[in-house]
């Protein structure tokens, strides 16, 4: 296929290597022939090539998002906006949403998470928001790649880059590494915002005549077709595609806030929104979309960075820190004030027109006239063929009687803690400052981040989750773990679920496998979500996480939100007394599918993933939300990746004080691996003062929860009798300096 | 009294210094736009944290430049208080009313995290309620927090009593562990010569509340108001 280069097409290739140029097919190009009822120019090319990349236009996932349950007493706005909006009572709301950024973080990992954060910033400002949190999902190859470390560094350094300078805390998020993503990291960056219930605004353009304004950084030649380059599959010459990734100035953004939320509280504003991905021409048409109605740009008033561009490329750039304005008609001078007290430009570019068409005027010459519905509601949708893959039966067998169980308990467990998915990430986190803004209760390193939230007695709890070889090994149920983890990391804070923002990572939908992992995943969320009754307000989806045909491992990754009834009674997972009872809550199984433990052991991705029963997993929330809000819990820990052992260890070694012992014994009748490391679901590790447990065994038992009292908070070794005894500081050393160590040996 | 909080383009910590001030503290606190002249009456002038001009191009250079630093020099050679915090820190050193700069932090990194400081100064207005040898605990975020002055600077301070804060572990020693950013001898913050300008790399807005982690910042805080007190008596 012809590549293009990030300027203007050569007017000189032929029209079929055009049109493949701008990853439109034959089909495609028809539909825009008779859309247009003549051929279109080049600038027209450019605009349908971004509008309906799969990036903008959702053709392939449109038809299958819509299983999602998207409603509930507290969703005041749904997917469909720059940012899901709901209500948190005493007159706020929350507004948040979660994007990814993966392509550009491959190709220039610090610009393309710096862009990737500053652009989730202004979905969530656009909507009147003041961002008060960042959180992120990291998912990066092998360690032992030779690119990973390059990769981390610069993708932390992005992220810390960009939201430490902006001043929005990143306060948690998660980190794993897998052979699945050595050609094809994921970036996916959330952002929440608080507002006043009246104070939310829309990407809205009405009112006939109303002056379009172009507020913040000037326009250059980056990030033009950054859309469409997400829209494709990798190869070995992604490299070249460098120049369609935006460089991000988080200076201006910061300027860019404030301005507009100044602006905001004037009554200035009809409607506003950021240019994200294919820049001015999306944010135009889809305001134009949702007001029903045209616009009218005049491109020479455009501030522009360089010489020379022409129509395509001012239509095109993905340069950042830009938003559209359509203000009231009249009140252009107030707007310009406020910006220009920030050192803004403030220009208008254009107006609301009567007819729905996209119409742009470059040098008094039209360059662009195509009706909004073809490039929005009436863009190509797909129903694309899903197959399940063939060798799904083969991956999901799995023999334990053949797999070998290790004679150490202890050994084993060091081994494991030296994983960088189950080692402590503080060398990612502490470059994030979690703290500005003042609002961080619960810091990074947690089940789920604790806010307040000023003005409320309510706290929040935001946490983001996803396994994706759970969801390669049966991407329904890693569907529905994902809703259930996330949902569960909520309860071990006290926090009860609002609703949630996800991404959905994976190959190209062009491949029926895919479509089949695509579908099974979002049954999985669908039926996750009713169970636990949590609503998707926002979200995005990548397709095309491939390298030369072969995709990543199916990653929905769920962001969700939680509201805390008393801020006060929050809940962290360390360990706090000595003397403490320890109480599982849950059951574990003896399986092992899908585990850390199986791949790092045995070298395996195999089974199938653990099992779970949604009623058990909401009995177990709610007997630990109960015990929280009664104020008889000293500790709580979801447990996760490891197994019970490696939750255990998080205990002892994660607080802010010294790591404290355990004295644990399990007497359950199975393999010493999958009871130690086995990764059952809705279970929770709690520690209790003994005069409260006949309390939380009634508890537990109102809610059919089995609980046992499996040990005693104290001491200075890690003992679990008796597979393991080891001293705790060892154990924390291990913990705590295994990621860090693995990135300074390369 | 009243205090003064000054907004840069890129000031990020203006916000939480204004609430401490205001709603833990219960002082009375205004916003300052750096374009603007410095007048009115002030007791005590807070220059926030944050990235001002994004620190573009060198942390507090461009800053210093701001229409309202010229007042804000004056006010301090007049003996007004001036309190720098992290970015408002490394503008002071760029405006010359303190000495010494702050580099990129030894690890080349941004850092942020709790930190024991040791107090080592009592008899300055922004510490006299300390007590010598103290051991405070309050967060660090910063990425240009390199203290670095030269041997003869160095010398002056120390004789004239002006490193006020300095980075020790949790025991109290200052070991190598405990400085977080390579600061020479462990500076993690330092008045002028007539203590009436103190700047900081550690923040005490971000530790004035229970729930947020930590109290020792108040120290600083009530340590103004309570000098502010006295001379107003």
């Amino acid at each position: 296929m012809a590549s293009l280069s990030e300027q203007d097409p050569s007017p000189n290739m032929p029209l079929p290597d055009r049109v493949a140029a701008h990853g439109l097919n034959e089909e495609e190009y028809q539909k825009i022939l008779d859309t247009l009822g003549r051929e279109p120019n080049d600038t027209e090319l450019g605009i349908f090539s971004v509008m309906w990349s799969e990036h903008c236009s959702y053709k392939s996932s449109r038809a299958f998002l819509k299983q999602l349950p998207t409603c509930g007493r507290a969703v005041l706005q749904g997917p469909g906006e720059n940012a899901g909006v709901m209500d948190l009572g005493d007159g706020l709301v929350v507004v948040f949403k979660m994007e990814s950024h993966n392509h550009p973080s491959f190709i220039e990992p610090y610009q393309g998470a710096a862009t990737g954060v500053g652009g989730i910033l202004r979905d969530i400002f656009t909507m009147g928001a003041r961002p008060i949190a960042l959180l992120n999902s990291l998912r990066f190859g092998s360690i032992d790649d030779p690119r990973t470390p390059y990769l981390i560094r610069g993708v932390v350094g992005g992220i810390g880059g960009y939201g430490n300078c902006i001043g929005v805390p990143t306060v948690g998020g998660e980190v794993y590494f897998d052979e699945s993503y050595n050609a094809n990291i994921l970036v996916n960056a959330f952002s929440l915002g608080v507002a006043q219930r009246k104070g939310i605004f829309k990407g809205r353009a009405k009112g006939i005549g109303n002056p379009l304004m172009y507020v913040g950084s000037k326009t250059g030649r980056d990030g033009i077709h950054g859309a469409t380059m997400a829209s494709a599959e990798f190869s070995e010459e992604a490299e070249k595609k460098r120049p369609t990734v935006q460089v991000g100035d988080p200076f201006t953004e910061k300027l860019l806030l404030e301005a507009c939320l100044e602006v905001m509280k004037t009554d200035c504003l009809v409607g506003i929104q950021d240019m994200g991905a294919a820049g001015l021409t999306s944010s135009a048409t889809e305001m134009a979309a949702r007001g029903g109605r045209g616009v009218d740009l005049d491109l020479s008033s455009i501030p522009m960075r360089e010489r020379g561009m022409s129509p395509y490329e001012i239509m095109l750039s993905e340069s950042q820190e830009r938003m559209l304005l359509v203000v009231k008609k009249g009140r252009e001078e107030e707007v310009k004030r406020i910006f220009s007290r920030w050192d803004l430009d403030a220009v208008v570019i254009g107006k609301v027109t009567r007819d729905s068409n996209l119409r742009a005027r470059f040098g008094g010459l039209e360059v662009a006239s195509i009706p909004i519905a073809s490039l929005t509601s009436e863009a190509p949708v797909y129903n694309r063929p899903a197959e399940r893959p063939k060798n799904q039966d083969e991956i999901q067998s799995l023999d334990l009687s053949k797999i070998e169980e290790p004679k150490d308990g202890g050994v084993t467990l060091k081994r494991l803690l030296k994983s960088p998915n189950l080692a402590s990430k503080e060398w990612v986190y502490r470059q994030y400052d979690h703290l500005v803004r003042a609002n961080t209760v619960v810091a990074p390193g947690s089940d789920a981040a604790v806010l307040r939230v000023k003005g409320s007695k309510k706290g929040l709890a935001l946490t983001v989750d996803g396994n994706s070889r759970y969801c390669y090994l049966d991407p329904y149920i890693g569907g529905v773990i994902a809703v259930a983890e996330a949902a569960r990391n909520l309860a071990c804070v006290g926090a009860r679920p609002l609703g949630l923002s996800d991404c959905l990572n994976f190959g190209n939908p062009e491949r029926p496998e895919v479509m089949w992992q695509f579908f099974q995943a979002i049954q999985g969320l669908r039926d996750g979500c009713m169970a636990l009754k949590v609503p998707v307000v926002s979200g995005n989806v990548s397709f095309y996480n491939e390298t030369n045909g072969v995709a990543i491992y199916p990653t929905p990754t769920i962001a969700m939100v939680g509201v805390l009834p008393k801020l006060e009674r929050h809940m962290t997972p360390w360990f706090k007394t000595d003397g403490d009872l320890v109480v599982l809550l849950g059951r574990s199984r003896e399986e092992l599918g899908g585990s850390e433990y199986l791949k790092v052991f045995h070298g395996l991705v195999q089974g199938t993933p653990p099992w779970i029963d949604l009623k058990a997993e909401r009995a177990v929330q709610r007997c630990c939300l109960k015990a929280i809000d009664k104020g008889i819990l000293r500790s709580a820990h979801d447990i996760s990746e490891g197994g019970l052992a490696v939750a255990l260890v998080e205990c002892c070694v994660s607080g802010p004080q010294m790591a404290t012992g355990v004295k644990i014994e399990l007497h359950e009748m199975m393999r010493m691996d999958a009871l130690l490391f086995g990764e059952s679901q809705s279970r929770i590790v709690v520690s209790v003062e003994e005069k409260h447990l006949k309390f939380l065994q009634e508890l537990a038992a109102k809610e059919g929860v089995p609980v046992n009292v499996i040990g005693v908070v104290g001491g200075s070794r890690f003992i679990i009798h008796p597979m393991i005894g080891l001293a705790v500081e060892e154990v924390k050393t291990i913990w705590a300096t295994a990621l860090e160590n693995r990135l300074n040996q390369v | 009294m009243r205090w003064g909080v000054i907004v840069f383009p890129g000031s990020c910590d203006d916000h939480d210094v204004y609430y401490g001030l205001k709603h833990v503290l219960g002082q009375e606190v205004e916003f300052l736009w750096h374009k603007e002249i410095l007048s009115g009456d002030w007791n005590c002038l807070v220059l926030p944290g944050g990235f001002s001009y994004g620190d573009y191009l060198r942390p507090g250079a461009m800053a210093r430049c701001s229409p309202i630093m010229q007042g804000v020099i004056g006010f301090a050679q007049k003996g007004g208080l001036v309190l720098g915090i992290c970015n408002g820190f490394q503008i002071l050193c760029e405006a010359g009313l303190l000495p010494g700069t702050l580099m990129r932090n030894a690890s080349l990194r941004f850092t942020c995290r709790h930190v024991s400081l040791s107090l080592e100064e009592n008899d300055t207005p922004f510490t006299c309620l300390g007590k010598k040898g103290e051991l405070l605990s309050l967060p660090i975020k910063h990425g240009d927090g390199c203290y670095y002055a030269d041997g003869p600077t160095l010398d002056r301070m120390r004789n004239n009593r002006q490193i006020v804060l300095r980075y020790v572990s949790s025991g109290g020693q200052a070991v190598p562990e405990a400085n977080p950013n390579g600061s020479v001898d462990h500076i993690a913050g330092v008045c002028n010569e007539a203590k009436n300008v103190f700047g900081l790399m550690p923040h005490p807005e971000h530790a004035v509340e229970a729930i947020l982690g930590s109290e020792d910042g108040l120290k600083i805080f009530s340590s103004v108001v309570a000098t502010c007190n006295r001379t107003e008596n």
